[in-house]
This record gives C-alpha cells, structure tokens and sequence, in this order.
C-alpha cells in the first residue's frame, strides 16, 4: 500500500477494496500531477495531529473539499473520478513551526464550481474540512483563481476607475468619516454629525456595521435626514458628497426596499455588511450596478475566523472572493491605525483589491500569480484610529487609491466636526501635493503638515490635539508595534 | 463660495511653478495634460470645454504654463483646470485634476427641493451662474 500513491490507475486493488484506506491511497495525493492553467489552486497551512503525516494531511483535506467521503464507494468509478478528485500535489514545511505546520498545495478541476458562483467555491473549499479530526488546524491561505473562472463574474459594480469618474474626484485618496457614536443617536442628530463632516471637507461619511434599524434610529428616517444632509453638504462646496446608508436587514426584500429608497434620495453611495452573506452580496452587487449605485462593504465578523495563524481563511482570500462577487469599496486594514495590522500582509491585501495582476510575492503573502483579466478594482477602506498627522503614513502605506476614513480624528476635533473635516482634507492635498512635487514626504511629512498648517488653523489644532505625528515609523514585518496615541471614540 | 472640486481646492491657490511641478509629475507618469475651462460649476457637468487639444506626447511643462496664462487672459471670468490623463489599460481615466483659476466672485448653488409622497424630497443642485446665459456669467468683480 505504502507504494500506491499514483493516479488511481496503478492502485487499483487497494484502491476500491471495501473499506477505509488513507486518502493519499485514493488518489488525492498527486505529487507527480502539474496543474493545468485552468485549475483552481488553493495553499492550505495544515497542522497535522502528532502521528499523521504531512501528506496524508493534504491528501484528506483534498480529499473532502472535492469528491471524498470517509470510506470507499464504488460509485466513484461511474464518474471520470480523476478529473473530478482535488490534487495535493505539494507540501513545504513552514520554517520554525511548532507544533509543525506544513502548506499543503491542492489544485481543483474547473468542472468542480459552479460558474460565477463564491457561494458554491466557498462551500467547496472551505465546505466541510475544517473541523477534521485528523487536523489539530487549518488555514487557507491563498486561492489562485484561473482566468476561466474569473471571467464568469462581473466584479465590482462599478470599480476604482468609473467611482472616481461618478464622483469627479481624483488623485487622492477619498476621505470619509463613521458616525460617532455608532448607536443611540437619533436620526435628526445623526443627520447633523454627516452634514458637519461633508461640509467641512469630507468626501462620504458612514453608518457603521451595526446601524441598521433599531428603535432609536429607524433606516427610513435616518437616510431622510442623512440624504438632507448630504445634498446640504454638496450645496455649500460643489462636489459630489455621499453618506454609506446601510441597508443591511433580515431579508433580502427588506434591503431591496431600503436600497430603493436610497437610491429614490439621490445617494450614490449604499453598504452592506459581510454577515448578510455572500448570496446577498452578489444580489446587492447586481442591484447596485443596475441601479448605478457604489457598493461599500463593512466586513463585519470577518476577524472571527481570519485573525487566527493556525486556523480560518486568510482575509486575502476573503478579499478575493469580494472582488469576485462585486463589491467597489472594502474595509482592509490601516497599517498605522489602532487595529493590529502587519504593513506588509495589508500592502498584499490592497494589492488584491486593486491591481489588474498580482505576481506570486511570498513577502507579502501572495503564494500565486493571479491575474485578474480585466476584473475592476475594488476600492480599499482604512478605518481605525488614524488621523491627520499620520498623513505622509497613510500615503506610503495605502497609496491615493483608498478611502481613509477618520472618525474620532473628524468628529473629536475641539474646533467642530466641520474642522475636523477641513483638517484631515488640507492634510491630504498637502501630502499629494509634497510627493508629486518629488519631496521626500515619508521622511519630511510632519514639516510637510507644519507648513500646511500655517494656512490652516484647523490642521494646526488637530496637529496640536493629536500630536505633530508621533512615531518615526519604519517598515517592519512585526504586527506588535503598531499602537497609536489616537484617543478613540 | 469656494467650488471645492479637484485635488488641490482646500491649499492657496497654486503659483505658476507649482503647476509646473505637477505637471511635471503627471508627464513623468506618461500622463497627458489638457487645459478645460467652464462657467458651469456644476459637480456633475463633466464636459468642460477644452482648451487647445490634450497635449499627448508633451515633454516639458512649460507649455502648459503658458496655455494657461493665455486661457487666464481670454477667459478671466471662468473655472480653468488642468486634467492629467492615464491612458494605461485598466485605468484609461483622469489622474489627477486641480482648478487653476477660478472666478473673483463665486455665487455657488441653490438647493432645490421637490416635496414628494411620504416626506420623500428630490434634490436639485442650481448653480447660480447658470441663471444668465453662457458668456454672461461670472462678469467680474
């Protein structure tokens, strides 16, 4: 038996005798197998219970993420069971691991997923392994989707490019702002903080992941006073303002009528969070594009299962599939914010969210290439304890295709909330400014702001309150290092 | 009013050399310059008028300077701004955008609102200028 690890072909008695036989043994370990350019390629991180060895491991996680079950049945040979068993073709240990991880590479036939379809990538290879006795954990870390899977989605309803041509804002990164506090404020009030925000300056503000409709803020009255808002805003300045309406509820009918009547106020902007699931995503995405629509997504409850090393599905993965469904904007990490972040896994994040090809850079956690065939970009959101005096930070680490969202850095400013605003919009142009002019602006950005603060007593009080940027930060690849002095709401 | 659209509305208006510098940093990128100017400030009215044909193939930022100024001098009264454009696959779109010039007197916009069924509004945003016919807006101060 220990011989029969081929192609099912060679292990023919083994193979189908009644009974339970390892995995490897029924063909889910490939290792002479070359994926072809159409399979699906998942890098799995395994942790084995003492005693199984590694490619056992990655042979049952194949095994059950595609056609297996736990014992052999001889309806397998009615099928071409060799096209349709997942392929662990490759294990490498991770260096230094203890208990000893390995990354398990497993490559899927395309006939295995349902065309345009994360519901059913998701139920394939996430589905049903994760809780196996066999594995004491169990990460995916990376996915390479191949261009024809790729192409039977639209992606983003709209996408960087056309976003930024519907709001005729380029060049920067938009700036936004959640209202604080994020429950118990009546519409009227709630309206008032997003009139502030957008008149001062800002481009969107938001309604965080758990305003929907409660009794103190109903969604219909809420997006009334918002909507007046926000029209005000655009009034006093001449640009196109947005607020996130949340139109996350029960039923998918509920957040069709929420969304229409956003829409019916003139927003150009709704949101909806992960939890609704990615059925609903994909039917807000259809809905968002049909309607014209820029679709921000909060990704509630994703750290649950993509924070742990060991154990979950890496969020790049979960960006992909976001990019896949359609979403324009997603929240995907500050680097410098109040939130733990490693700079080089969350450079790797926006470059899945934004950039047409995406080369294999174990640096930054992309085990593959993957070219996304023209998909649209998905705009990333930094949210989390930053503020004006972090500028020339945020613009290294994020680039200008971002949303920086500043919360309490707009709404605790002692000026107002429409300072605030101002203060964090002057921050932004002088640092676009400085680095188009060729200025070193990651080194000199505090000078940078100092001077821009001679024009403006709004970013000298927010520099004052907030200090004139505390920390000479280097790029590190340690996530431990990363708390600010940001007061936060 | 100040119409806060483009990258650059929240600092001093930009000096001639700091349009040079930016130019210079779009043509580095293998941008386009165009020159475009308005007496519609309305954030929706995409197609301001093009001044001169969009400079592909520019070298040296100077020559748009010195449009420009020539745009200034013929037309003191309207919005002047500077596109730089991306003709790259997958962008094909504006990079950067920043008003150069802009009237003395700038009235804003009016806010109409449309009541409808249930406390539903539809909003309308007016420009002022837009009240007098095109060439007579924005008549100096």
């Amino acid at each position: 038996m220990a011989s029969s690890a081929g192609d099912g072909q060679t292990a023919t008695r083994s193979r189908w005798a009644a009974g339970v036989i390892p995995y490897k043994e029924m063909g889910y370990w490939r290792p002479d197998y070359e994926p072809a350019d159409s399979d699906v390629i998942a890098a799995f991180r395994i942790t084995p219970q003492p005693g199984i060895e590694p490619e056992e491991a990655a042979a049952a996680v194949a095994g059950e993420s595609s056609t297996a079950t736990w014992t052999v049945c001889w309806t397998d040979r009615l099928t071409d069971y060799d096209n349709f068993q997942g392929k662990a073709f490759k294990v490498v240990p991770v260096p230094g691991s203890d208990p000893p991880q390995w990354i398990a590479y497993i490559a899927y036939a395309l006939d295995l997923f349902e065309e345009g379809s994360v519901p059913n990538m998701s139920s394939s290879i996430i589905g049903n392994v994760f809780g196996f006795k066999a594995l004491r954990a169990l990460r995916l870390e990376d996915l390479r989707v191949p261009a024809e899977y790729l192409k039977t989605f639209q992606g983003p309803p709209h996408g960087i490019v056309m976003e930024r041509e519907m709001l005729n804002k380029y060049g920067r990164p938009l700036l936004g702002c959640t209202v604080k506090p994020k429950l118990g404020l009546s519409p009227s009030n709630y309206g008032r903080i997003v009139y502030e925000a957008l008149r001062g300056g800002l481009d969107f503000t938001k309604d965080d992941e758990n305003m929907n409709s409660q009794a103190f803020n109903r969604w219909r009255d809420r997006y009334l006073f918002c909507m007046e808002a926000v029209h005000r805003a655009m009034e006093e300045t001449g640009e196109i303002k947005g607020h996130y309406l949340n139109v996350t509820a029960p039923t998918m009918e509920e957040m069709y009528e929420r969304a229409e009547f956003a829409k019916e106020l003139g927003s150009v902007i709704i949101m909806i969070d992960l939890t609704i699931g990615f059925t609903a995503m994909g039917s807000m995405s259809k809905w968002a594009r049909k309607n014209s629509m820029i679709l921000h997504l909060h990704r509630a409850g994703h750290a649950t299962y993509t924070r742990q090393k060991n154990h979950g599905v890496n969020f790049r993965v979960i960006a992909k599939w976001a990019r896949m469904i359609g979403v324009d904007h997603i929240h995907a990490g500050t680097v410098v914010g109040k939130l733990e972040g490693d700079p080089a896994a969350i450079r790797g994040y926006y470059e899945t969210c934004t950039k047409p090809y995406n080369p294999r850079d174990l640096m930054i956690g992309h085990y593959f290439d993957q070219d996304w065939v023209h998909l649209p970009g998905v705009m990333p959101v930094a949210s989390g304890g930053i503020h004006a005096g972090q500028m020339h930070q945020l613009l290294h680490y994020l680039g200008e295709d971002v949303v920086l969202q500043f919360g309490g850095g707009t709404i605790g400013h002692p000026m107002g909330i429409a300072a605030g605003a101002t203060a964090n919009r002057v921050a932004v142009e002088a640092m676009i400014k400085a680095r188009n002019e060729g200025r070193d602006y990651l080194r000199e950005g505090p000078d940078i702001l100092k001077a821009a603060a001679k024009h403006s007593p709004e970013l000298a009080s927010a520099l004052d309150v907030w200090g004139d940027v505390t920390f000479d930060f280097e790029p590190t690849d340690t996530p431990d290092v990363l708390e600010t002095p940001t007061p936060t709401a | 009013m100040r119409v806060t659209q483009g990258t650059f509305s929240y600092l001093p208006d930009l000096s001639d050399d700091e349009i040079r510098a930016q130019v210079q940093y779009g043509l580095d990128n293998g941008w386009a310059p165009s020159i475009e100017f308005t007496d519609d400030p309305h954030p929706r009215n995409v197609y301001w008028q093009l001044w001169g044909m969009p400079m592909f193939g520019l070298e040296d930022p100077a020559g748009v300077v010195y449009e420009v100024k020539r745009c200034r001098e013929a037309l003191p009264n309207c919005y002047i701004r500077v596109s730089l454009y991306d003709p790259t696959l997958t962008r094909q779109t504006t990079a950067l955008q920043f008003i150069v010039h802009r009237p003395a007197d700038e009235p804003g916009f009016g806010l109409e609102r449309q009541d409808a069924a249930d406390r539903t509004i539809r909003y309308t945003l007016h420009p002022y200028a837009a009240d007098q016919p095109h060439g007579e807006r924005y008549r100096g101060a």
